[in-house]
Parts: structure tokens; C-alpha cells; sequence
């Protein structure tokens, strides 16, 4: 599955590790939103991973205080048509500050990427779109409606110089 | 009316691209059609049971003659000569191939038109009053709030994959012609001490759960509705459920979360906005909006016209359509009209390409290049001078479209039912077609006065059968269509969800029901001032169903 950020298509030097498997002492590697929260309030013990996987579900209010510790969150993407990541990315990005990797993984299609780019991620592992999709869906739009985390600026900014 | 400028014409462009490409992907099999499916929808394509069908955006309603005679074009080029005016104000074509949907984009991107977020489960064309900036009643035209919601709600990142559908409708008008409170949420624009704001509704909705909406809030000033809508949109994206269909739209939100939880959490996420997240539309981009919305350079003119009064004595049939189809206008010796689309023996909301080319010829002609679509599926010129409307009325007439029967008991909101859709259980058209044949002398159309019947052929209300003073639902019971009666629906201000009154009719049973009803009515009101729905409330529904199911 390729994996596009910041206008090149990169290998994954990163392993998500399942909850119940074991932790490895070194390497970069996500773990889910339980998990993580399980090893930072010692019901757990283990090696600290400093990426976090979530799922649709989770709440990211809840990495609030470790963001600054994070390296990674990947917002899992189950289902195509289901859009609650976009929200948990424009949490992450315009209510928290999170400010490292945001990657969308799951059933990541071409033509979700602008939108994901909008609400805030900046890597994406599709299901097969390569390097030359993920930048032509980028430049799609060069204009906006709305505020968002990226992308073009809104229209009625532009429109009034504000 | 609103008109583009480079951004929006640039956006509507990139989305004619974006789609050609999304379409020949599609078509040389790299895309799925699981996953063309979402594409197509958000942009308007369904694929029905004989064809694709494509939904055309007519944001609030609003035309330009220019745009509806480019409706008529594509009606004759690409459909098979009419077009369908549908409850939420836009357009439908339902013969249109793929391969030229991308055409037929760019012709509309031409005029300023598109099909954006007319299907799918985003937010779909906000939808207003159609006497919006004509109507006496109003604080203020809605319209320039409609199109910052369209703006706004157009491409949104966050909310492209909701939950569900998400349909917005707003008033500005004491007297509701929105259906705001059947509405996802509903926008009522209210003045207090000066400042501009809205009341606002959430969790209305038709289908096969109707609820009617609650107050969400009694007034959110207007310089920050758009982040109170983001708010309501965050909660639903996230917490609306998404593990069945039939349960997936707000309304199943607040009723399962109970209102006040509900708004706790709308607030709570409100008030948890930083600076940086608000969405600060700048006071002059506001009035930069309601500047394309100012009102049209209507000549001042007497309260009352002799020229009227003279055709209307020469022409009773004329007189009779002043008395059904005009609305009052804020202006003194203008009136709004309402063309029907809704005369006897056509699909309610039907127009032919020759008729949208009359309509837009009267709109240049007579009424200051302005053109409205009504959710009840007609088309509205506002802005008529009294001394215009014999001329106005000869043309509609010798094209068909004179019909006097606007809020009249043959002016059904009709879905396309089994005969177009693939949901639907039964045919919608042909009873709602025999129904009207009842009441086809106009003179005893008149006399029922005003009365709402709304037709669906399934469960899903595309047809507001929920809503209607009577509705009509179609059923499937073993391979046979059935036909549930609602009585006391209505879709203003005081709105009521309708009940079933008791066993389904066959539909060969189904015009003498309703007009047993209508005579137990005509019978029993107090004076011809009482229109049915008051009757219905006095009474109760009892003897009305003892009246719908005498005959054998």
C-alpha cells in the first residue's frame, strides 16, 4: 500500500503493533488509543510507543495532554464512507495543536484525499492510489469555501483582504 | 440574485474536471462502482430503475431566465423534453447517460449552475421560502443567508461523509413556508434589540421515523451561526449512528439521546470553539451577500389595478386563478404569482422544456428576471405588477400551465414512485393522477379551499405524506399495492406529523376515500372560511375516518 507525504511517496518505517501483541523494544510503532492510555497510566507496563492508532470511535480529547510526546497518529479509516476521521483530524490539528505526522490509513481512496488534506493530514497510505494520484487530488481545488486545517485559504478571506 | 465571482466560478469549474476525470475512471473500470458510488451521489447521480438520473442544484430556489431556459436546453438535448421539479427546490433529469453527465456539467457551470451535494450524505441544497424577498411577512430576505450556508456547507471538509443525508431549511417569515420544523435543522431569522439571529431547530424529518424538530436554541446571533452549525455538524458526525441507515439521521440523535443531553453536547462543543476555529465572516463580506439580494426596481404603483378588474370580469376563469394562485407582495400593486405545475393529467412537477422557456420569457418580460422553485414542485414569478398579470396569466395558460389550484387539493406534492424510483413500493403518479380527477371542476376545487395531499411510494416520504393535511402512502402487501390515508399533517408553523387512519386501500378505492372525506368536510365545516385542517382539529379525526372508510 503506498504511502504519500509532504509530495513524495515514502516507505513505512513504522509497525502497529495489535493490542495483546508483544511490544518490541525499539523501532517506531503505533498502538491503539486503549493501549497507549493503558501503558501512559501504568496498567500496563512496557516500552512506550510514540504513535497512536485511532479508530472512529475514540475520542482524541483523550490524547490531549500526550500529543506533544507523539510522533505519529494514524486515523484509521475502516470504511470509506465513514467520515468521522475528518473530525478527529481538525480536533487534532485546530483544537489540540498537534503538530506531528497525521496519517490517514484503512480505506484511503483517491478521492478522499483533498478533504483529508483540508482537515489536517499530511500522510496518506491508500489502498492503491500512488505518488501522481495523491498530488493530482491535491491540486484539484485550488479554491475553498470554508476555514479549514490546510489547503487553500477560505474564499471570504481572499475576498475582503481579512 | 447571487452571482459569481472568480471563487465560486473557479470551484464549480475544478468540479466539472474533477468529476470528468472521477466519470472516465469509472467507466474504464479503475474505480469500483462501490466506490463511484459516494462520487456520483455528491454530485447529484442516482442510478434509478431505468436509467441514471442526474439532480441539478437550484440553491434556495432561485433561477435567472437565462438558467432555466439552459434547464430547457438540456431537457431537450439530454432527457427526453422535461425536467422534474422536486420538494427540495431543485431539478431533476431522469434520462440522462453517463458518458454526457460531464457535458452537461459544463453547460451548467456556464450559467452558474451545478449539481454539488444534491444526493449523498452531506449537506444538500439549503432550501428557504419561495416568496423569499416578495413576502410581507418577512424580518428580512432569507436568501443571502442561504447562499452563506451554501458557501459554507459546499465542499466542507469535515462533512462530506456524514452519517446521512443533511438537508437545511430557513424562514425568515412568522408564517412558515419552509417546512423548516421537518428539516435536519431548521433556521427561523428573528431581530432582537437590534442584532440579527436565528432560532434554531434540529432533528426534524420525514421518512420512516418522522420526528418533528426541537428547539435547539432560541436565538444564536448571526455573526456566529455558521461555527453554532459547525458545532451541530461535529456532534452528529462523530456520535450519529452509522450501523444502520434507517437509523442514521439526526433526528434518531436527539430523540435517542433525549433533547436535553443533546444540546448540552451541541453547547459543549460550541463553547469549546478556540479563537482560531471560529469562522469570523468579515460584517462586509455579509453585506457584500446581501447586496446581490437587494430588492428588484419595482415602479411605484397604485394599491389596485383597472386593468385587472376588467380582465377578471371579462374571464372568470381568470378571476378565479387571482384568487388562487397570488400571494401578497410587499409592495403595493405587485403580487406574487405561483405557476402550477400541477394541472390535471401530468407528474406533479413535471415541466417541458417549452414551458420553462415560457416561464423565463414572462420572468424578462414582466417580472424583473426572477424565478423561484417552490418545494410544493411549482415555479413562482415574485415580482408581478397587478396590471401585468391578464398578459402574464394568457401566456401560462395557452402553455398549460394555468392551472388555479395553488395550495389546492390538486396541488399534490408527488414523489416519482415505482413508475422512476427503485426504492419505492407502489406508484405514486397514477393515484395522485386520479385523485385530481375528483376534483377536476375548478369551481368545486375552489370551494374545498385550501387542502395539502401529499403522495409517497414508500416509506422513505420523498412525497411529505407525513406532513400533508391528508397524505397518501404507498405499501406493498404481498406483490399487491396498498394505500395508507394519514390525516392532520402539516408542515408550518404549527407542525404535526400525520396519523394512519386505519387498513390501506387498494388504489382503485383510494379517490372515492378522499372524496367522502372532503364532503364529510365541506359538510361539516362552520363556514367556508374554515379550511379542512381546522375542521380536522375541531373534530378530530374520528368521524373523518368514519367518513374515509363508509362505502364499501
Amino acid at each position: 500500500m503506498p504511502l504519500v507525504k509532504a509530495g513524495a511517496e515514502i516507505a513505512n518505517t513504522w509497525t502497529f503493533v495489535a493490542d495483546g501483541a508483544v511490544l518490541p523494544e525499539s523501532g517506531q510503532t503505533s498502538v491503539s488509543l486503549a493501549r497507549f492510555l493503558a501503558l501512559k497510566q501504568g496498567q500496563e507496563n512496557g516500552p512506550l510507543p510514540d504513535g497512536v492508532r485511532l479508530g472512529p470511535a475514540d475520542d482524541p480529547a483523550e490524547l490531549e495532554p500526550y500529543l506533544p510526546e507523539l510522533s505519529l497518529i494514524e486515523v484509521d479509516f475502516p470504511r470509506y464512507v465513514d467520515g468521522r476521521g475528518y473530525s478527529q483530524a481538525q480536533l487534532l490539528r485546530r483544537r489540540y495543536g498537534y503538530a506531528g505526522e497525521l496519517r490517514a490509513v484503512g480505506h484511503v481512496l483517491r478521492d478522499q484525499i483533498f478533504y483529508m488534506h483540508r482537515s489536517g493530514f499530511d500522510a496518506y497510505e491508500t489502498r492503491r492510489a500512488g505518488l501522481s494520484e495523491v498530488l493530482e487530488a491535491l491540486a484539484e481545488f485550488t479554491e475553498a469555501y470554508q476555514p479549514a486545517a490546510n489547503g487553500p485559504g477560505a474564499a471570504f478571506r481572499k475576498r475582503t483582504g481579512a | 440574485m447571487y452571482r459569481y465571482d472568480q471563487f465560486d466560478a473557479q470551484i464549480v469549474r475544478e468540479r466539472v474536471a474533477q468529476f470528468r476525470g472521477q466519470v472516465a475512471r469509472r467507466l474504464s473500470g479503475e474505480l469500483l462502482e462501490d466506490e463511484f458510488k459516494p462520487l456520483r451521489l455528491q454530485n447529484g447521480v442516482y442510478l434509478q430503475l431505468h436509467a441514471y438520473m442526474l439532480r441539478i442544484a437550484i440553491p434556495y430556489g432561485q433561477l435567472s431566465p437565462r438558467q432555466l431556459r439552459r434547464l430547457a436546453e438540456i431537457a431537450r438535448d439530454y432527457d427526453k423534453g422535461y425536467g422534474h421539479f422536486t420538494t427540495r427546490q431543485n431539478i431533476q433529469f431522469n434520462w440522462v447517460a453517463l458518458k454526457d453527465i460531464p457535458d452537461v456539467l459544463d453547460k451548467l457551470a456556464e450559467v452558474e449552475m451545478h449539481a454539488i451535494q444534491t444526493s449523498g450524505n452531506c449537506i444538500r441544497n439549503t432550501t428557504t421560502d419561495h416568496y423569499a424577498g416578495a413576502a410581507q411577512d418577512e424580518v428580512l430576505d432569507p436568501r443571502a443567508w442561504c447562499e452563506i450556508i451554501r458557501q459554507w456547507s459546499t465542499f466542507h471538509p469535515e462533512f462530506a461523509f456524514l452519517p446521512r443525508k443533511f438537508k437545511i431549511a430557513v424562514t425568515a417569515a412568522e408564517h412558515d413556508r419552509a417546512a423548516i420544523r421537518v428539516h435536519d435543522v431548521g433556521l427561523h431569522i428573528r431581530q432582537q434589540d437590534g442584532v440579527t439571529g436565528f432560532e434554531v431547530w434540529v432533528g426534524g424529518g420525514q421518512g420512516r421515523t418522522p420526528h418533528i424538530a426541537a428547539l435547539v436554541n432560541p436565538f444564536v446571533p448571526e455573526a456566529r451561526i455558521l461555527d453554532y452549525l459547525e458545532a451541530i455538524m461535529r456532534v452528529y458526525n462523530r456520535y450519529g449512528r452509522r450501523d444502520n441507515k434507517y437509523k442514521a439521521r439526526i433526528k434518531i440523535l436527539v430523540s435517542e439521546l433525549g433533547e436535553a443531553e443533546y444540546i448540552r453536547q451541541v453547547e459543549e462543543e460550541f463553547a469549546a470553539q478556540r479563537a482560531d476555529e471560529k469562522i469570523d465572516l468579515p460584517a462586509e463580506e455579509i453585506a457584500r451577500i446581501h447586496a446581490y439580494f437587494a430588492p428588484p426596481p419595482l415602479p411605484a404603483k397604485p394599491a389596485g389595478s383597472k386593468l385587472l378588474d376588467a380582465a377578471k370580469a371579462a374571464d372568470p376563469a381568470f378571476a378565479r386563478w387571482t384568487r388562487t394562485n397570488l400571494h401578497p407582495h410587499k409592495a403595493q400593486g405587485y403580487a406574487s404569482v405561483t405557476v402550477s405545475l400541477k394541472p390535471l393529467g401530468v407528474a406533479p412537477g413535471d415541466a417541458t422544456g417549452a414551458q420553462m422557456d415560457v416561464v423565463a420569457d414572462l420572468a424578462d418580460t414582466y417580472g424583473f428576471g426572477d424565478i423561484r422553485v417552490s418545494h410544493a414542485q411549482n415555479l413562482i414569478l415574485p415580482h408581478i405588477a397587478l396590471d401585468d398579470l391578464p398578459a402574464v396569466y394568457g401566456a401560462l395558460d395557452a402553455a398549460g400551465l394555468g392551472a388555479a389550484n395553488e395550495s389546492r387539493i390538486t396541488d399534490m406534492i408527488v414523489c416519482p414512485g415505482l413508475d422512476f424510483c427503485n426504492l419505492a413500493n407502489a406508484r405514486s403518479i397514477p393515484v395522485a393522477l386520479e385523485v385530481q380527477k375528483v376534483f377536476a371542476d375548478p369551481a368545486y376545487e375552489e370551494d374545498i379551499g385550501k387542502l395539502h395531499i401529499n403522495v409517497s411510494g414508500c416509506i422513505n416520504a420523498c412525497g411529505h405524506h407525513h406532513v400533508g393535511h391528508i397524505g397518501i402512502l404507498g405499501v406493498d402487501k404481498k406483490g399487491e399495492e396498498f394505500y395508507q390515508i394519514l390525516l392532520g399533517g402539516r408542515a408550518d408553523e404549527h407542525a404535526a406529523l400525520g396519523e394512519i387512519v386505519g387498513p390501506g386501500l387498494k388504489a382503485e378505492d383510494v379517490p372515492g376515500a378522499i372524496h367522502r372525506v372532503v364532503e364529510f368536510y365541506r359538510a361539516q365545516r362552520t363556514s367556508p372560511a374554515e379550511k379542512f385542517i381546522d375542521t380536522l382539529e375541531r373534530l378530530g379525526h374520528q368521524p373523518f375516518q368514519d367518513a374515509l372508510y363508509a362505502a364499501g
